[in-house]
C-alpha cells in the first residue's frame, strides 16, 4: 500500500480525476494497470478528458464498468439519457413518456432508423402507470391475436436487459391464476390448452401443485374459496418497472432521441386536414408522424385532436407492504378474492386488485376497493394479517369494452395510436413499442398489430379477452 | 367513501351505485342506421377530464338519473332524476 503522491501521479491539481486515490489521503493499490492507466488521464472540471483526450466517461453498464467506477468514486458516469430542448421539428413525435412511449421511440431509432425523435412528457418519464404498476410480467392469454401481441412482448422482455444494457430485474418466477371449483378447473384446462396450441407455455396444476408453490396460501378446510388448482406460467414473473422506463430511456437517448419532459401538449397542428405537430407547453413542435402512448388521459388528448375513443378512464389501486423475509416466491392471482400477489427483490408484499367502481382522473383511488382488496388478501394469506401496508397509490387506465388495447391509426392522419391496455400496460411494453413504431416509421400495420385497430368497434371484430387474466381489465 | 346523491333517497356510499355511461348517449332509432351509428352508440365515450354528465344507478332503489361531477376533485355538482334526457 502506498499513498498516491499527487505530483508524482503526473496530474495537474486544477484536474479532478477518475481515481479517487488521487484525492490527498486516499490510499490505492499500486503497481497496477489502472492506476498507470489513471496516472495518464484525468478529468477537468466539465468531465472533459484530459489530458489524453481518448477516455470517454462512461457509458456502458458492465462489471468492468462498476468495479473501474468504483475505484474511481463513481465520479465518471455519464448521464443516462440527455435533457435537450426541443428542436423546431422531428421526424416523429411520441407523445407520452412512459413505457410504450419510450419503447416507442427507441424502437424507431433501432429498427428503422428514425432517431430524429422527440419524446414529449408532460411530467418525468415513467410517472404515470409504468411507476404505477404491480410488475407483472405474463402472456397467459386466450386468443390467438392476444397471444401473438403479449407473446412477443414477453420475449422481447426475456432479452430486453441485454437489448438495453439496463437490467430491468426481469425475474421468470412463474404466475399462477387459482381455479376455485371444478367449472373454473374446466374452464382453466380449457385456457391451458388454448395457450399451448397458441404456443405459449401453460401447465394445469393440482392443488398439491399448488400447495408446493405457494404454502402459505389459505388451504384451510373452511376458507371462503377453496383451491382446485390453478393455471400455471412459468415464465411469467415481474419486472422492475422504473428500470424499464429508464433503460428504454437512456438506450433511445444514445440513440439520439430526445427525451424532452414537462413538455404538455396543449393542442394538435390541424393542417389540410392532417396532424402536421403539436402546440405544447414548450413551444410548437412539427413532425409528419405523430404516435400518442398516453394510457388514462388517451381520451383527453382524442377530444383536442377532435375525435373520441372507445374508452373510460379508471383509476387502478395497488399497495405494498412494509419489507419482510422472502416468503412468497411467485406470482399468485385469484379471481375469487380479486386479488394478486406478489413479493419484490426488497421484500415487500406487491398487492393488486380490480378497478375502482367510478370512472376517474384521480390518481388516488377509493377506500371501498381498497378494503375489498385487503379483505381477499387476507382470505387469501392469513398469515399477512399481522402486516403493515407501507403505501397505496393509483394509476389511470384506459380501459376499452373488449379488454384489448387499441393500436393503429386514429381518425386524424398522421396521428397513431397505442392505448387501452386497461389494467395491463406494463407487461405489453416491448410490444406496444414496436408496433406502435412500424405505424410511425411506415404508415402501415403489421400482421401482430391490425386485429388491434380501432376499425374492430365498427366491424365487430372484438377481441374480448376479459377473463384472459381472471381480473377484468 | 364517497356519498353521492340518489335524487329519491339522498346521500349514500358510493357502493350502492352504479355507473351507466355518458348522459345524452340517445340509442339510434329506426331500420337505417348506419353500422358507424351503431359502434358510436355502443362503444364511443367522451369520458372528460373535469365535469361529467353521467347517468348512474341507485341500486338500492333501482332509480336511474343523471349526475354531474368533476372527475378529477369527485366532487358532485347536481343530481337529478332522469326527464326526457335519455329520449333526447
Amino acid at each position: 500500500m502506498a499513498l498516491v503522491d499527487r505530483d508524482a501521479a503526473g496530474i495537474d491539481t486544477e484536474l479532478t480525476t477518475h481515481i479517487v486515490g488521487v484525492e490527498t489521503d486516499a490510499r490505492v493499490i499500486t503497481p497496477s494497470p489502472y492506476v498507470r492507466w489513471a496516472r495518464r488521464c484525468g478529468r477537468d472540471r466539465k468531465n472533459r478528458c484530459h489530458p489524453c483526450g481518448r477516455h470517454a466517461m462512461t457509458r456502458r453498464y458492465s462489471a468492468l464498468s462498476l468495479l473501474k467506477e468504483g475505484l474511481a468514486g463513481q465520479t465518471g458516469w455519464k448521464q443516462a439519457w440527455r435533457s435537450p430542448e426541443p428542436k423546431p421539428s422531428y421526424d416523429a413525435i411520441v407523445i407520452g413518456g412512459g413505457g410504450h412511449g419510450l419503447a416507442t421511440a427507441y424502437y424507431l431509432a433501432r429498427n428503422h432508423g428514425i432517431t430524429r425523435v422527440a419524446v414529449l412528457e408532460k411530467g418525468w418519464i415513467g410517472g404515470g402507470n409504468t411507476g404505477r404498476n404491480t410488475t407483472v410480467v405474463r402472456s397467459n392469454y386466450y386468443y390467438p391475436e392476444s397471444v401473438e401481441l403479449y407473446g412477443l412482448a414477453h420475449r422481447l422482455y426475456e432479452g430486453l436487459s441485454k437489448d438495453l444494457n439496463y437490467n430491468v430485474m426481469l425475474s421468470q418466477r412463474g404466475m399462477v391464476n387459482l381455479c376455485h371449483s371444478t367449472a373454473e378447473m374446466e374452464i382453466g384446462a380449457r385456457t391451458v390448452n388454448a395457450m399451448q396450441i397458441n404456443g405459449i407455455d401453460a401447465e394445469l396444476f393440482s392443488s398439491a401443485d399448488v400447495r408446493r408453490v405457494a404454502p402459505i396460501y389459505n388451504f384451510s378446510p373452511d376458507a371462503r374459496f377453496p383451491v382446485f388448482g390453478g393455471i400455471w406460467q412459468g415464465r411469467a414473473g415481474t419486472a422492475r418497472h422504473d428500470a424499464v422506463a429508464w433503460g428504454y430511456a437512456r438506450a433511445a437517448s444514445r440513440l439520439g432521441v430526445d427525451i424532452i419532459q414537462n413538455c404538455e401538449i396543449t393542442d394538435f397542428i390541424v393542417e389540410g386536414g392532417r396532424c402536421r405537430g403539436v402546440q405544447t407547453t414548450r413551444g410548437t413542435i412539427r413532425a409528419e408522424r405523430i404516435g400518442m402512448a398516453v394510457a388514462g388521459h388517451s381520451s383527453v388528448l382524442a377530444t383536442k385532436a377532435g375525435f373520441r375513443l372507445p374508452i373510460n378512464s379508471y383509476a387502478l389501486q395497488a399497495c405494498v407492504s412494509e419489507p419482510v423475509k422472502p416468503i412468497l416466491d411467485t406470482v399468485v392471482l385469484s379471481p375469487g378474492c380479486g386479488v394478486y400477489v406478489s413479493q419484490s427483490d426488497k421484500g415487500e408484499i406487491v398487492i393488486g386488485g380490480g378497478l375502482d367502481r367510478v370512472p376517474s382522473y384521480a390518481q388516488r383511488g377509493n377506500l371501498p376497493t381498497l378494503e375489498a382488496v385487503i379483505a381477499g388478501l387476507l382470505e387469501m394469506f392469513p398469515i399477512f394479517g399481522q402486516l403493515k401496508l407501507m403505501r397505496q397509490w393509483a394509476g389511470i387506465v384506459d380501459v376499452v369494452p373488449d379488454s384489448s388495447p387499441i393500436i393503429g391509426p386514429s381518425p386524424l392522419p398522421n396521428l397513431f395510436l397505442n392505448c387501452g391496455w386497461g389494467t395491463g400496460g406494463f407487461k405489453a411494453i416491448p410490444a406496444g413499442g414496436t408496433l406502435l413504431a412500424t405505424l410511425l416509421a411506415t404508415g402501415k400495420h403489421n400482421d401482430i398489430s391490425r386485429p388491434f385497430d380501432l376499425d374492430r368497434f365498427a366491424s365487430g371484430r372484438l377481441i374480448d379477452e376479459a377473463a384472459g387474466s381472471g381480473i377484468a381489465h | 367513501m364517497q356519498l353521492f346523491p340518489c335524487p329519491f333517497c339522498g346521500s349514500r356510499d358510493e357502493t350502492e351505485f352504479h355507473y351507466g355511461g355518458d348522459a345524452g348517449n340517445a340509442r339510434p332509432d329506426g331500420a337505417e342506421v348506419p353500422i358507424e351509428r351503431w359502434a358510436n352508440y355502443l362503444y364511443l365515450r367522451s369520458n372528460p377530464k373535469g365535469t361529467a354528465r353521467e347517468i348512474w344507478v341507485h341500486m338500492s332503489c333501482g332509480e336511474f338519473f343523471v349526475m354531474e361531477r368533476d372527475t378529477v376533485s369527485h366532487k358532485v355538482l347536481s343530481s337529478t332524476a332522469l326527464g326526457g334526457e335519455h329520449a333526447a
